[in-house]
């Protein structure tokens, strides 16, 4: 494998403290920390004067909807969104079609990664058989398979007891667990968060405290197993306080906020636009300030998309009947960027590291920093560029992103998976 | 300012100058109704398709007559008889409905917003006759109009509207058109059927009968859905019946002029005593009149409503 | 821009009078003569005959008869139909400003015959500007003017105070005109 000299780019790596202009090696698929002269001649150069180079970007949520709903996007085209969002690895969820709850469809995802995507795809298991939340999946088998945690992401597991059990037999692997917080018999018929605007709207209402619930319930499992729950895409600002108080007391917990939870509120839905319907709802401003706030103070761990394609066929429809779920890989740093550096004034480190270093530590995944010997995945982006962002002109095969047509700020130049670019000047090149 | 606009969405986004104009309008029509000759003609050629996802019986027939008494013709689409129910997409049918060159489309539908959404999609005018929890604005320009018969303004006029307010259309729709009126709205019954999130929309919202009905101009009773108990929302249709049923008694607590209405289908016995539905307070089959003269100057102003800045053509 | 022509008050009041006298004489008895303006521009010429006539006067709305529903715009303001007494027999003179088109008059007849059977019907205008669409003509005319196309009438009979009625002729300003009802 041929090496690579990125030179002049400020570089920030949150992992080894690095934020300094300079130059990054690469050579053989990894981080080297200077070349011979003699090799420098030979390396591909990449001028990278005015960009950022950080390490590539790590989301732990998409939804890639293969094997089984391959018409909303696969593995291969959700991986051509992940590189050009930056992103150089991906954890898939389980609920595909059939769900992954056996090593037969694990490894089909991992030939799938393996054989069509351009970035690092990682599997995830389901926590209960079918996802039905009623029995454990063979949650060794899936382990030895290669899994990084288990969830029924989309689905939460309602009884107590199974979750305790879940969470004890894990921990025997060390296997987080993923839980999308939702107490299912609260939230019957409901699309949107319960408040005002739902009132307003004549939309069933969602409330938070079915979010609140989960998240002090899977507080006390994971504390009392002490299991690592991670606690996926927070919408509510009371999940937060839940969270920041169990972290002081040690628990074992860590919890995701997603780039639409941060940037809208439920007021976005006043036209009934389905490209903001996704579970959990957005919520309120108070709501929103307090995720932010979470971040900031390190109650919520990372930064996640839940990049959940569906096609506009599927998503153009009455409120009621649209599935959940909206892109994010292509938007989320720019978005991040906006709401975190440029509005909530972030350091801008602070904010990769929630893209990088923080996700894949917490599942740890070999992956998130730019030291000597790791992985050379590398995002290099403009942290200034303006750009209108056109769903059509994705990389997904859907289109359901609320930020369609919007002008976004900072663009991801050049995404590198083990020393070779995989997109650049807008392209995938892999 | 004339008439510009051709969609009926909601009464939210209506001015008081457009509700009082439709008001004006429904009056006209009114006299027409009362005639000998009940009909004119103008929609006389234009065609205007009822598509009713949802079960109607009275707003159906109220815009089918009203369409009749314009002289449009009416074809009404039924839930049972749709392709939706083969799984067709309402933006199929509604495409479908348009290019048989419909006119207008009146649109029942069990989704909130949907009306909006057909919108969007068509050329040609959208009425909403009810969608989901959202609106039922011909509903609340139908009861704002008959209260007005009764009181004139309605400024600073006590109102209060009893009921499962939380899953009503028609409690949103004459919210939003009683508010701009200037009437002064209580909202009652129990508190998991009438949630303080309401007080947003410049209302008061109570859970005791007395002290809300004392002195109350106009009472309007909504429906009691037998499935809201199965859910948790109360207890029993008796407990319902005894804590904010209307009857003889409590009816006494009401302004001695106070008209009671009710949108109907009424469950007697429930949220109204038998006797107060027929009594002489109850303007509820007034409503029901009312509502065909209000649902002609809905279709009537909505077929000639030009966007504003648009030269009348020569 | 052409100076507008303007004819007065003394004109117009001389005008009113000469049309009470025409239909006088053909209807000696006042029993079942009926004026009915076509609202909003002949009320008040209805209303001013039938008080020189010693006659019973009305308003007809002819809204929702007009056959422009779409092209044009529905006005804020309209006089409901009223009709005194029984139309079934009587003689009906339908009064209004300004003839044009004839389209307001044929939306008239409609609206009228909704109500009833009248004997009779006549219909006199105070100014009758040509440039007729329909076959339709006035029985009486207090102005008869040849106006071009680009020509608009405007008449304003003052109810409270006749020193201040007047009719005026402009040239239109090109698409303002509205249509011909």
């Amino acid at each position: 494998m041929s090496s690579l000299w990125i030179k002049n780019a400020r570089v920030i790596d949150p992992a080894a403290k690095r934020d300094a202009v300079g130059d990054l090696f690469v050579d053989g698929g990894k981080i080297i920390a200077s070349l011979s002269a003699a090799a420098k001649k030979r390396a591909k150069k990449i001028d990278a004067r005015g960009l950022i180079a950080c390490p590539g970007l790590v989301d732990i949520h998409v939804h890639f909807r293969e094997p089984g709903q391959t018409h909303k996007e696969t593995i291969a085209t959700g991986s051509h969104c992940a590189a050009a969002g930056g992103f150089t690895t991906v954890v898939c969820m389980p609920n595909t079609s059939p769900v992954a709850d056996n090593s037969g469809t694990i490894q089909f995802i991992k030939d799938a990664a393996l054989r069509d995507a351009v970035v690092n795809v990682l599997p995830t298991g389901c926590i209960t058989v079918g996802m039905k939340g009623q029995a454990l999946a063979p949650i060794g088998s899936l382990k030895r398979m290669g899994v990084v945690a288990i969830t029924d992401d989309g689905d939460c597991v309602q009884s107590n007891e199974l979750m305790r059990r879940a969470c004890e037999y894990a921990k025997m692997f060390d296997l987080p667990i993923m839980d999308h917080c939702q107490d299912l018999s609260m939230t019957q018929g409901a699309v949107m968060n319960e408040g005002i605007t739902s009132t307003r709207l004549g939309l069933r209402g969602w409330p938070h405290a079915a979010e609140d619930i989960i998240v002090a319930r899977n507080v006390i499992l994971s504390e009392y197993t002490g299991a690592h729950i991670h606690l996926q895409h927070i919408s509510s600002r009371y999940s937060v306080g839940i969270i920041r108080r169990a972290k002081t007391r040690g628990v074992k917990i860590t919890a995701e906020a997603t780039p639409h939870h941060i940037a809208f509120t439920d007021e976005a839905l006043a036209e009934y636009d389905t490209n903001f319907k996704m579970n959990p709802p957005l919520r309120t401003e108070a709501d929103r300030r307090e995720i932010i706030a979470g971040l900031r103070d390190g109650t919520l761990d990372c930064i996640s998309t839940d990049h959940a394609p569906h096609t506009d066929y599927e998503k153009d429809k009455e409120f009621d009947y649209a599935p959940n779920g909206i892109l994010g890989l292509e938007t989320s740093l720019p978005v991040s960027l906006e709401v975190l550096v440029r509005q909530n004034k972030f350091k801008l480190p602070n904010v990769i590291d929630l893209m990088t270093r923080r996700p894949a530590e917490l599942l740890g995944l070999p992956a998130g920093t730019l030291a000597v010997g790791a992985p050379a995945d590398i995002c290099l982006f403009d942290p200034d560029e303006k750009w209108r962002y056109e769903a059509k002109l994705g990389f997904s095969k859907s289109r359901n992103s609320p930020w369609d047509g919007r002008d976004l700020r900072g663009r991801v130049k050049t995404t590198i998976v083990a020393g070779r670019a995989v997109f650049e000047s807008g392209k995938i090149v892999a | 300012m004339p008439w510009t606009r051709r969609h009926l969405l909601t009464l939210e986004e209506l001015s008081l100058a457009e509700i009082d104009q439709i008001h004006a309008t429904a009056t006209a029509f009114k006299k027409i109704l009362g005639r000998s000759v009940k009909k004119v003609p103008a929609l006389r050629g234009k065609t205007i398709v009822n598509l009713f996802l949802e079960p109607s019986t009275r707003t159906r027939m109220a815009f089918d007559m009203a369409a009749k008494r314009l002289s449009a013709d009416v074809i009404s689409v039924e839930a049972a008889s749709s392709s939706t129910t083969k799984g067709e997409t309402l933006r199929d049918t509604a495409e479908n409905i348009q290019a048989l060159n419909a006119d207008m489309i009146v649109i029942r539908h069990a989704a909130a917003g949907s009306p909006l959404y057909l919108s969007r999609i068509l050329d040609i005018p959208v009425i909403n006759a009810g969608d989901g929890a959202h609106e039922h604005p011909t509903q609340g320009l139908l009861d704002t109009f008959t209260m007005k018969e009764h009181l004139g303004s309605l400024k600073g006029r006590k109102v209060v509207i009893l009921g499962d307010i939380l899953f009503s259309r028609v409690a949103r729709s004459n919210i939003h058109a009683l508010v701009k009126m200037g009437a002064a709205v209580t909202l009652v019954g129990p508190s998991t059927l009438v949630p303080s999130w309401f007080t947003a929309l410049g209302v008061s919202v109570s859970h005791d009968l007395r002290s809300a009905l004392a002195d109350a101009e106009v009472v309007m009773l909504l429906r009691i859905q037998h499935e809201r108990q199965s859910s948790g929302h109360f207890p029993s249709l008796g407990e319902y019946t005894g804590m904010f049923g209307l009857n003889k008694t409590r009816a006494t607590w009401l302004n001695p002029k106070a008209i009671i209405m009710h949108p109907g289908p009424i469950n007697r016995g429930v949220e109204i005593d038998s006797d107060l539905a027929d009594g002489e307070h109850s303007v509820i089959l007034e409503q029901v009149s009312n509502g065909i003269a209000v649902r002609m100057a809905v279709l009537y102003l909505c077929a000639g409503g030009q966007p504003e800045n648009v030269m009348p053509a020569e | 821009m052409p100076k507008p022509k303007t004819i007065g008050s003394d004109e117009i009041q001389a005008a009113i009078k000469r049309l009470a006298t025409a239909i006088s004489e053909r209807h000696p008895s006042t029993r079942r003569l009926l004026l009915l303006g076509i609202a909003n521009g002949g009320v008040e010429l209805a209303r001013r005959l039938a008080q020189l006539l010693h006659a019973r006067a009305g308003v007809l709305d002819v809204s929702f008869h007009r056959d422009d529903i779409g092209s044009n715009p529905i006005p804020k303001e309209f006089a409901p139909t009223h009709i005194p007494t029984d139309v079934n027999g009587a003689s009906v003179i339908l009064v209004d400003d300004v003839l044009f088109s004839g389209r307001t008059t044929k939306a008239a007849l409609d609206e009228l015959f909704d109500h009833g059977r009248p004997t009779k019907v006549e219909l006199t205008v105070l100014v009758d500007r040509g440039r007729r669409l329909l076959p339709v003509a006035a029985d009486y005319a207090g102005f008869t003017l040849a106006l071009g196309a680009d020509e608009d009438v405007v008449v304003t009979l003052d109810p409270k105070n006749p020193a201040l009625d007047s009719i005026r002729i402009k040239t239109a300003s090109p698409g303002a005109h509205p249509s011909p009802l």
